[in-house]
């Protein structure tokens, strides 16, 4: 039994780095020169003084023919249209909803955007805009795609698809977008029974499968389904997810449904769910979760 | 304390979380996320500590001053708490925005550390009615991920633990004034005896339960929670043995509600037991951490100091 307090001191810090058998591109910081100025082409992430090309962000460096950017370890999210992403309302404003999305401005989801009670397409009436509070308040988590890009780097989100929407009962994680693995497919039911929506924005929702048959119906139905009492196991289930992804976050290891999914696997070792909060048993399952994934990429 | 916004389903599923005693990351009602504390960190403060509670970022310093006692209290000597919120832990503490919460905790501390139960301010006289020490506590709050009370109240207990106060060589009476000769020899020094010092616990009221050491989630969930203030227990913070039973037994010094809400009078009960017993486990496991602490700067004669790099 692990007791309920646990001070660690600083010099028993764990090192949360996993080996991996692929190279490691070189680090740069800020003000470190990346190149000389001949004939490279200045990108993201640098800038040129004293006839060098220079990074002004940490991270690593990418070259296109001759364009030097430096690409940053921990930034905002960058939209890219078709993105799926998962966002928080954060304003009601005239015929459309501020979402924050973790990118540098508030994205905006437009009225005109989101499937309506009663399904069938229409023009969307005064009173619908009257109405918008009732479907979409302040707080609500919704999942969204990337409907186009604004001039300014601000999203523009649409939901007119059954799986977006507005999200009921559940976790989120925020992690680093650049962790994410772009996939076909951000929405999974893990085979242990929970449904997981990877957001590219580094935002993950983490929810009961149920949630999944939610369609917009009988509106007493879905205030039903809202408040229902989730399972001791289903909320077992979701617990040890959350730790495994915080696990695999704390070894900056890329997050897709493969590697939570084996970081689950193998996180059932420890049988209290609680114990994978603790440091060494975060990278204990980093570690084996790598070493399955350099097994599969062997094959 | 910081506002956050939540959806109404989310406040539902922590609720019913706290209720089915298993909260969203596995733990139960009375357990406390890792921690990781390092004493020391400031070279040019009497004493330091800085705890790290999952996401709350605590650095406390301990400076020394040589003051003159309140004519009430001759043989008294004086403690002080100064609470700063860092603009990079939250927005909103921009500016001004973070002054109501500092003064709030550090009245709590204040009110804790009242008691001489708790912290026996004799040990910082000097001279009777002449000269006594003056401790300043300067806590700093860089991160904030839910729970400060708890984690600054330890981060204290820490720094405190850490002080050491130069021995006296020689007075030198003129006339009314008296000539203090401190020792220069950084190892002449005398800790603090603070086995007794308390640590803050704050339950949050979550649904009809209390939950110890809430995340900043499950503290917008609740509308207020009881703040306690227990005594430590001496013996977890030396080698000796000889400690009264009077002082091992644990005791409320303060007692505060933070939030707009109310508390039935059975709950608060259960809150307050909660509390003492939470205490009791995190006083414990600080004494402990800290004395290994203390172990291993002996066995190493140079210290490494890891501060904030990770």
């Amino acid at each position: 039994m692990t007791s309920h307090v646990k001070i660690r001191l600083a010099s028993e810090r764990v090192n949360h780095s996993v080996p991996t058998n692929r190279e490691l591109p070189r680090f740069y910081t800020p003000g470190e020169v990346v190149t000389g100025m001949e004939d490279f082409m200045r990108g993201h992430g640098t800038y040129a003084s004293d006839d060098c090309l220079k990074a002004s962000v940490a991270g690593v460096m990418q070259k296109v023919n001759k364009l030097i950017c430096v690409r940053p370890l921990k930034n905002r999210y960058v939209g890219e249209i078709g993105d799926v992403v998962v966002g928080r309302v954060l304003e009601v404003q005239q015929r459309r909803w501020k979402v924050e999305t973790n990118s540098r401005l508030d994205s905006v989801l437009q009225l005109s955007s989101v499937n309506l009670p009663g399904g069938e397409l229409r023009r969307r009436s005064a009173e619908d805009e009257q109405m918008m509070r009732k479907h979409l308040q302040e707080g609500d988590l919704i999942s969204a795609e990337v409907q186009s890009v604004f001039s300014d780097g601000s999203l523009s989100l649409h939901t007119r698809s059954l799986k977006y929407g507005k999200l009921s009962q559940g976790i989120l994680m925020k992690v680093f977008p650049s962790l994410i693995k772009r996939r076909k497919n951000h929405f999974h039911n893990l085979p242990c029974g929970i449904s997981v929506i990877i957001g590219n924005n580094g935002y993950i929702w983490i929810s009961p499968p149920e949630q999944n048959n939610l369609v917009e119906e009988e509106k007493d139905e879905i205030v039903n389904v809202e408040v229902q009492c989730i399972s001791r196991s289903d909320r077992e289930t979701m617990a040890r997810v959350r730790n495994c992804i915080a696990a695999l976050v704390a070894s900056k290891m890329l997050l897709d449904d493969t590697s939570i999914m084996f970081a689950y696997e193998e996180s059932l070792k420890y049988d209290n769910v609680k114990e994978l909060l603790d440091p060494e048993a975060m990278l204990d399952v980093a570690f084996l979760t790598q070493h399955r994934i350099n097994n599969v990429l062997e094959e | 304390m910081a506002g956050l916004l939540l959806s109404p389903t989310e406040k539902v599923f922590i609720v019913h979380g706290v209720q089915d005693d298993h909260r969203s990351d596995g733990r139960t009602n009375i357990d406390y996320r890792p921690m990781e504390l390092e004493t020391n960190v400031v070279s040019h403060a009497t004493g330091s500590s800085r705890l790290r509670l999952a996401n709350t970022d605590i650095l406390v310093g301990v400076k020394t001053e040589i003051d003159v006692p309140t004519p009430e209290k001759p043989d008294l000597g004086k403690i002080e708490f100064y609470v700063d919120c860092s603009a990079n832990a939250a927005p909103q503490f921009e500016g001004r925005g973070g002054e109501q919460l500092a003064i709030g905790i550090a009245k709590l501390m204040q009110a804790a550390y009242h008691s001489s139960d708790a912290f026996d301010l004799k040990q910082l006289c000097i001279f009777e009615g002449k000269q006594c020490w003056k401790i300043y506590v300067d806590i700093l709050i860089l991160e904030c991920g839910g729970n400060l009370c708890d984690a600054v109240s330890m981060a204290v207990k820490a720094a405190l633990f850490n002080t050491k106060l130069p021995s006296v060589k020689a007075a030198l009476m003129d006339g009314g004034n008296i000539d203090l000769q401190l020792s220069d020899d950084p190892y002449d020094a005398k800790s603090l005896d603070i086995g007794t010092a308390p640590l803050l616990v704050t339950l949050c009221k979550i649904g009809d339960k209390c939950v110890v050491d809430p995340s900043a989630e499950e503290e917008s969930c609740s509308v207020i929670s009881v703040v306690v203030g227990v005594t430590g227990n001496p013996s977890s913070y030396s080698t000796e043995e000889n400690v009264s039973d009077s002082a091992k037994e644990s005791k409320f010094t303060t007692i505060e509600m933070v939030g707009s809400g109310s508390v039935a009078p059975k709950t608060l009960k259960d809150a307050m037991n909660q509390g003492m017993v939470a205490a009791k486990l995190l006083d414990k496991a600080l004494g402990e951490a800290l004395l290994r602490e203390r172990q291993e700067t002996q066995v190493k004669t140079k210290k490494h100091s890891y501060g904030f790099l990770r």
